[in-house]
């Protein structure tokens, strides 16, 4: 895969902070890349860094092949989206669209077939004339993507442009970000702590914490196989379940309870055996008519039940483990119900109590 | 529909009573007074004020004085380079300090503390800074530079611009904290949003920022105008109006008059003059700022 972004060795500091350290990235050519992880982790200042809005203390950012560590933001090809819309608010939209163009001395031409083009892909004609106090929140989010547009810049930062907006309208400029993507088929970085954004735009994710990558990989395989604890317990809602245990012998056993993990992909392909902590995602715990595919069943205890609409969530525990599951929406179920749950070796994860890695 | 909504006159009772006394002081005091001060602008009051009327009269002695011309000239140079130059020096200062430096507690409250004192105590120490024989010609003089003059206090022609090195000393921090505020009341991301376009950073300034500031400014602006319009202690404690008459203000002449050469009429009509000016500033001001519709901002 060409890499449209490459980021060597990258260390960035603030004073004696160290907010990224020694990180690698390559982001292919056309790539959707999300930035995911909790507050504070060094999302927006990794993007910031490849922006050049940062001064790196460490390391090297190429993007297109140009070394442009230390290169202006304005010459690197990259249009940035923010949070707060960062619009120009006593421009119209049209000025805010058209003023770093004009500032670069392009020809007016040339600016307003670009301004027209970028106006007709967001549907934002008729407000060109507006200043952006007089847009909804949606509005002033398009005319900021409109303004990284007629840059026609070969990379498109975004820093948790939608986490302003209200959840409706979340999603559909969710689907149109997505779509545009598609359209314009230019790399994309895009920093959120949204998971569901995350899952549906991404073609990989990167889970980062404290400044470091945890994961890289599609949303598929983050989903599946999350290579360790942290990434296991951030991907999900509700959470995974987890079960601190033992294996033995091609079994998983904790107090009351005993997988056998046939059919379980082991890290490096060899079977374990000692401590261990399984993890099970509620919608992997088989129940009702999905039983048939479980390996091995057991009772629960239900404690809670939520119901959700399109699905139900019940609290439960199987011998001192409290767990809970995912049911289909109709399912009945009260508190203090007994219910026959099964487990799916295959789609079970498994972690090293000690380095959090996975199995 | 709106028949059963409640009197809005009873709203709010409490907050309305207890606002009485100072609706009446400053109906009473304020407008009372300053329609009192008008009224006897008209009249031939000396000593006392006397009801006895003489039209324009007043008014137009006023405008035949040599002193009230001079003063208002000298309002009018101080006003237009102190305007001018506060606005330039507190906006360069602030956007200096807004760049996130070292010791900007201490330097912000050193180039505030001016403010903080007396017009009265400015003067004196600019007085002493101007006088040739212990100021800053002495000083420079002590170096070497056998010739150097500089003495504007002594020198009538440019004696004004000594009181204006003075105003500007005391006013340029008021000035640079209001416009610190107002910079750092703008969303970084802006400035990011204009490094990624591509605008040098003394455009966004001018394009972007500025305009993002206007209420800031228009505040500032009516804060360092009144300020001027009424400089008065300054003038007295600094250069007692001279040399001769060249350093004289309006708000010099209205006391004078008042209080010294016992012409109550002058003084009135002075300074119904003075309130004409501020009122001419002042009410376009409030009407843009708080009057009609908000505009899009
Ligand atoms: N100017 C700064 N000076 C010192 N520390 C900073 C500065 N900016 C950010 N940090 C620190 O760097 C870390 C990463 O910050 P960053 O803004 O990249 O987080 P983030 O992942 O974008 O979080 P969020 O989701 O809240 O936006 C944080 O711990 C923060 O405290
Ligand atoms: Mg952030």
């Amino acid at each position: 895969m060409e890499s449209s972004i490459s980021i060597r060795d990258l260390d960035l500091r603030f004073g004696s902070v160290e907010v990224l350290q020694g990180l690698n990235l390559d982001i292919g050519v056309g790539e959707f890349l999300v930035l995911l992880g909790s507050s504070g982790c060094g999302k927006s200042t990794l993007l910031n860094c490849i922006a050049g809005l940062l001064d790196v203390s460490d390391g090297q950012i190429h993007i297109g092949g140009k070394n442009v560590t230390w290169a202006e933001p304005s010459e690197r090809g990259i249009g940035m989206v923010f949070q707060s819309y960062a619009l120009y608010p006593q421009m119209t939209v049209e000025g805010n669209l058209s003023f770093g163009l004009k500032n670069a001395k392009m020809s007016k031409a040339e600016i307003s077939q670009r301004v027209a083009r970028a106006a007709e892909i967001l549907q934002i004609e008729p407000l060109l004339k507006r200043k952006p106090a007089a847009l909804s929140g949606g509005q002033r989010q398009r005319v900021a993507i409109g303004r990284a547009l007629v840059r026609d810049a070969e990379v498109f930062l975004f820093d948790e442009p939608l986490s302003n907006l209200d959840a409706k309208l979340r999603a559909d400029l969710r689907v149109e970000i997505k779509k545009l993507h598609s359209r314009l088929g230019n790399t994309m970085v895009y920093v959120t702590h949204d998971q569901v954004e995350a899952m549906t735009l991404a073609d990989r994710i990167a889970i980062m914490k404290g400044g470091q990558i945890m994961q890289l990989a599609s949303p598929n395989e983050i989903y599946n196989r999350p290579k360790n604890l942290y990434v296991a317990e951030f991907i999900g809602s509700p959470s995974m379940n987890f079960i601190h245990g033992e294996l033995k012998g091609g079994d998983f056993v904790a107090d009351g309870l005993s997988i056998p993990m046939t059919g379980y992909e082991f890290a490096d392909s060899s079977e374990k055996e000692g401590k261990a902590i399984i993890g099970l995602r509620p919608e992997h715990i088989a129940t009702g008519d999905n039983l048939a595919s479980a390996v091995s069943r057991t009772k629960a205890k239900v404690s809670l039940v939520e119901p959700m609409g399109s699905d139900t969530i019940i609290y439960a525990s199987v011998g001192s483990h409290p767990i809970h599951i995912r049911m289909d929406g109709q399912a009945t179920v009260k508190p203090g119900d007994e219910v026959e749950i099964g487990f799916q070796p295959a789609r079970a994860n498994l972690f090293d109590p000690s380095t959090e890695n996975r199995l | 529909m709106s028949a059963d909504r409640p009197n809005q006159l009873f709203r709010n009772m409490n907050a309305k009573v207890a606002a009485i006394p100072m609706i009446v002081t400053a109906l009473f005091v304020f407008v009372g007074g300053t329609a009192w001060t008008i009224v006897y602008s008209f009249t031939k009051s000396g000593l006392l004020p006397r009801m006895k009327w003489v039209g324009l009269d007043q008014y137009e002695r006023l405008w035949g004085t040599k002193r009230w011309l001079i003063a208002i000239e000298n309002l009018a140079i101080y006003g237009l380079c102190m305007l001018v130059l506060v606005f330039v020096i507190g906006f360069i200062l602030a956007a200096l300090i807004d760049q996130k430096i070292r010791f900007e507690n201490t330097i912000r409250t050193v180039i505030l503390y001016p403010y903080a004192m007396s017009f009265v105590v400015t003067g004196l120490v600019w007085q002493w800074i101007l006088n040739p024989e212990f100021g800053i010609q002495n000083i420079v003089r002590g170096i070497g530079w056998e010739s150097f003059t500089f003495d504007p206090l002594y020198t009538p022609e440019i004696a004004i611009f000594g009181v204006l090195i003075a105003g500007l000393w005391q006013g340029s921090g008021l000035v640079m904290v209001l416009m610190l505020a107002g910079l750092r009341g703008i969303d970084h991301e802006v400035w990011k949003a204009a490094r990624i376009d591509g605008i040098p950073a003394w455009k966004t300034y001018i394009f972007i920022v500025i305009p993002m500031m206007r209420p800031v400014f228009i505040t500032t602006l009516v804060l360092v105008v009144t300020g001027i319009v009424k400089v008065f202690d300054l003038i007295v404690a600094q250069t007692g109006g001279g040399p001769g008459i060249a350093t004289e203000v309006p708000a010099k002449y209205v006391y004078d008059m008042m209080f010294r050469n016992n012409n109550l009429g002058q003084g009135f009509a002075a300074s119904t003059m003075m309130l004409v000016t501020v009122a001419l500033i002042v009410i376009p001001w409030a009407i843009l700022e708080f009057g009609g519709k908000r505009s899009n901002d």
